[in-house]
């Protein structure tokens, strides 16, 4: 009846439920704060007991149920508490399975936290920042860590999010389906936002891993959104590449230069299982036409074989979805390949205007000027991108092309 | 039920609109508030006059100080406000959203702290 208790078990367990008990005692008690002082009693009880009489069968339910009596005993000797004492002894007991609404969606509490922590009225940062904490069960400081803001300011951010909520009465409730084409999409903004800050830096991989918990979560509890499904193909695809993405020394490769065997096998296949099943339901969206331009790298054996023609043409559905200039500028870089460099420089030409403090554009340019023999104003853009971007990453690859370009001719 | 305060953000700058687009607005305004008394969630509405038009009153000791307008000149003020009373945040802001689009001006959606 019980498995052997190991810190890492512990750490498994407590990341895995943290967020589903403190969802479904938000629900019963009617107050985050409340919710995760009890789910935080709960886990010092487990901690002291565990070791000795061995893990419950189903600790989530265990926790909840021992949280929600130590809420009770809480708010008993608090007389303010009256009220919330006779709502939580009202409340039907929390289930331990989702609940399941006749004809309607399964609404488990996670996905009404998650509407509630990315409401709009909430600024993006308050909504990521909210989301970890209450969903992912990070501590205020590794939040503060990932985000590189002082632990005081992420604190200060995460109270006031809360006491918006209870002050404004933000809903703990999933939308309408009706409303869920405007709400979804903030929801999903959150998670990619976790994603890509995760992406971004090698050091921080931990965000990369829980947007991708988050994002099988939201899977699991709207498996009909197939942006959703697109959001996660996308991240898994992404995350596939990982370990390519980083040689030896520890330096950046770019997708051109990775050693596509080691990319992870068992994520190219999820991802490409989702976005088969994307295709099908033929409901195309912003993260869905991503997945699908990561699939089509995915599936080639390397950068020549590659369908670039296939590639152009979703960065044309995907422009008209959601036009942006970095959407136009990673078009050019696919139409250099089917159309030429010359091509591509024109419409890299256009955008230089908005993008101008965009790296990226400058090393884009630098690109196609050296492969049309222009030296002189290729190593010019490189220093130009160089001039825009701190991360050593970047700059160390910047570098390293600029050593190569205009020396041979 | 909570009370929410819908308060219109008025620009100091700029030209009033003329009488006609005016017509347009109160007529809006007028049919927002009939829809408001019949979801049964209105409680107050009403328009301001500018702020040059204010005292103010300032306790000083024992006695209270009455100065004419406020000094400082703002970029907005609050041209006029709804108070509403409805469930949650999401209706509120159904209201707000209905405010912005009849008068065409930025609205603020304030929980109230306490009502009777």
């Amino acid at each position: 009846m019980s498995e052997p208790l190991s810190s890492v078990t512990i750490t498994r367990i407590v990341t895995e439920e943290y967020g589903r008990c403190v969802a479904t005692l938000t629900r019963v008690l009617g107050d985050i704060d409340l919710a995760e002082d009890a789910v935080q009693d709960a886990l010092t009880v487990a901690l002291s007991r565990w070791p000795a009489d061995g893990v419950p069968p189903n600790p989530g339910g265990w926790l909840v149920t021992t949280a929600r009596r130590r809420a009770l005993d809480r708010l008993r000797r608090d007389a303010v508490g009256r009220d919330k004492e006779a709502r939580a002894a009202r409340e039907e007991p929390p289930p331990d399975e989702p609940d399941q609404e006749e004809g309607g969606p399964v609404h488990d509490d996670r996905l009404r936290m998650i509407f509630t922590c990315c409401h709009p009225a909430l600024a993006l940062p308050a909504r990521v920042a909210l989301t970890l904490r209450l969903l992912g069960g990070l501590e205020t400081p590794e939040i503060a860590r990932a985000f590189l803001v002082p632990e005081a300011t992420m604190a200060q951010r995460i109270v006031r999010a809360k006491n918006k909520i209870r002050a404004a009465r933000i809903p703990y409730r999933v939308p309408h389906d009706a409303d869920l084409p405007d709400r979804v999409p903030g929801v999903l903004a959150v998670v990619y936002l976790v994603f890509t800050e995760g992406h971004a830096t090698a050091t921080r991989d931990d965000l990369a891993a829980e947007a991708i918990r988050l994002g099988r979560l939201l899977a699991e509890l709207m498996p009909d959104e197939p942006e959703v499904l697109g959001l996660l193909a996308l991240m898994l695809l992404t995350e596939a590449r990982r370990p390519a993405r980083t040689a030896a020394d520890g330096s950046r490769v770019l997708l051109a230069d990775q050693d596509r065997t080691r990319w992870d096998a068992d994520l190219v296949t999820e991802g490409l299982d989702l976005v088969r099943r994307c295709l099908r339901r033929g409901a195309p969206g912003p993260y869905q036409v991503q997945a699908a331009i990561n699939a089509v790298h995915t599936t080639a054996a390397d950068t020549a074989s590659t369908d670039w023609a296939q590639i152009v043409a979703l960065h044309d559905q995907l422009l008209a979805l959601a036009p942006s200039p970095t959407v136009a500028l990673n078009r050019a870089v696919a139409l250099a390949e089917t159309q030429g460099p010359a091509r591509a420089l024109t419409i890299v030409d256009e955008l230089a205007e908005r993008l101008d403090r965009y790296h990226l554009l400058h090393a884009v340019r630098a690109d196609l000027l050296a492969r049309l023999g222009r030296d002189g104003e290729a190593s010019a853009a490189l220093d130009a991108a160089l001039a825009r971007t701190d991360d050593p990453d970047d700059r160390a690859l910047l570098t390293a092309r600029r050593g190569t370009t205009g020396g041979g001719g | 039920m909570a009370h929410y305060l819908l308060s219109v953000v008025t620009p100091s700058e700029g030209e009033p609109p003329a009488e006609d687009e005016m017509n347009v607005i109160m007529g809006n305004v007028a049919k927002l508030q009939s829809d408001m008394q019949e979801a049964g969630v209105w409680v107050f509405s009403g328009g301001l006059e500018a702020p040059d038009t204010a005292t103010v009153l300032r306790r000083s000791g024992d006695d209270v100080l009455v100065t004419d307008g406020p000094f400082v000149e703002l970029k907005e003020y609050v041209g006029g406000l709804t108070i509403i009373d409805v469930p949650d945040l999401d209706a509120a802001l159904h209201w707000g959203r209905r405010s912005t689009e009849a008068i065409g001006l930025a609205i603020e959606v304030r929980p109230f702290h306490w009502a009777p």
